[in-house]
């Protein structure tokens, strides 16, 4: 996958910058639009909830309940307590590995 | 008559010194909100690196990521896609929708900066929601401009310093599931999601396409899960008449409101 993926990184990251570069060269009332506006960040919103539902269920293709959903709802008790944002990431792995030392996960 | 010196005058103002400079820059509320903001987004780049390790990219790579691509939501899109065992073609996807809205970003920083060629390449490499924010978070123009760049430089440097230092470590620590890195994976997402969820029709947004995703991955390759996802959440928001900025939040917010939670209506309205 090493050299495959080079391509797509670098495709990626031009991709990102160029965007931002859009952004920045066109006139405003294109991008500010409202609607526009809304579609940003209504995919902000569901690719960022799509990201935590694959990374805590799926295993390849099937859908597997493990440690992982101990990560997070520990993470969730995290934020819900308003914790840092690398405290909410060390309280998911430290989860995670809890659950796994003792057999559940 | 000698009119009488006042004591202060003593200080050449002509030509400030270098710390005087620095104690000047200092005295500026958005310089010193940038840099803390800056501390505190940077410092997350070493959960970044470690990841990205894990999910099986090197350390090259994941620098590249954080000097290039440049904005920590799609970096992690990309890592989190790839470690669930997505296609190249599919990380590219779920990062590059990702980033869309910094494009919407692009625009306010160009109208509140007005920055001229070259510097408008590196204005819009460092247009991410935390700089962003800081900026929008000012009324004086000199104040947004100061906010922008010490808050987009700073996350920059320090960002690439912890990714470097993430993914050297994340490489001695071995097997990523003996530490819980999986569930670290998880943590993260949530913790770059939560900000966003002011309201219920964000909220509303994130549960139909966690459920999606969930009942798209027996059938779909991996990774693809996350775009059908995202096209339900786009048409949702192309017909949606909600607040029109909820989901720009930054990951840290700069002007941390006292209501965080479904029903703040005071927070990020001119964002």
């Amino acid at each position: 996958m090493s050299t495959g993926i080079w391509f797509w990184i670098l495709l990626a990251c031009a991709v990102a910058f160029l965007t931002k570069l859009v952004g920045h060269l066109v006139p405003a009332r294109l991008l500010e639009d409202e609607r526009m506006t809304r579609v940003a960040g209504a995919l902000t919103i569901g690719l960022l909830a799509s990201l935590v539902a694959m990374n805590t269920v799926s295993s390849g293709q099937q859908v597997v309940l493990d440690a992982r959903l101990g990560a997070l709802v520990a993470a969730a008790i995290a934020l819900v307590l308003r914790a840092p944002f690398l405290v909410v990431v060390l309280v998911g792995a430290g989860a995670a590995a809890l659950l796994r030392l003792t057999g559940i996960g | 008559m000698v009119p009488a010196t006042p004591p202060f005058a003593s200080v050449p103002t002509h030509r400030p010194t270098y710390t005087g400079r620095v104690r000047r820059l200092w005295a500026s509320p958005a310089v010193r909100i940038g840099a803390s903001i800056a501390v505190a987004t940077g410092l997350y780049g070493v959960s970044f690196g470690a990841l990205a390790v894990a999910s099986g990219l090197s350390v090259p790579q994941t620098m590249a990521l954080s000097l290039l691509m440049f904005t920590g939501g799609s970096q992690f899109a990309f890592i989190g896609v790839i470690s669930g065992g997505g296609t190249g073609s599919a990380a590219f996807g779920a990062a590059t929708l990702l980033g869309l809205r910094n494009a919407v970003y692009g625009t306010q920083i160009n109208r509140m900066l007005k920055t001229r060629w070259p510097l408008k390449l590196a204005a819009a490499h460092v247009t991410i929601d935390e700089s962003t924010a800081t900026a929008v978070g000012q009324e004086d123009p000199d104040e947004q401009r100061r906010g922008f760049w010490v808050a987009g430089v700073g996350i920059y440097v320090l960002w690439n310093a912890f990714s470097l230092l993430g993914a050297i470590l994340g490489g001695a620590l071995g097997d990523p599931a003996r530490w819980g890195l999986d569930g670290a994976a998880v943590a993260a997402f949530l913790g770059l999601l939560w900000p966003r969820l002011k309201g219920r029709e964000p909220v509303a947004i994130a549960v139909v396409c966690a459920l999606v995703t969930v009942l798209a991955v027996p059938h779909l390759p991996p990774g693809v899960p996350i775009l059908v996802a995202g096209l339900v959440a786009a048409v949702w928001g192309w017909i949606s008449h909600g607040r029109a900025d909820e989901g720009l939040e930054p990951d840290v917010d700069p002007y941390p409101s006292d209501g965080h939670g479904p029903t703040d209506p005071t927070h990020g309205e001119v964002r």
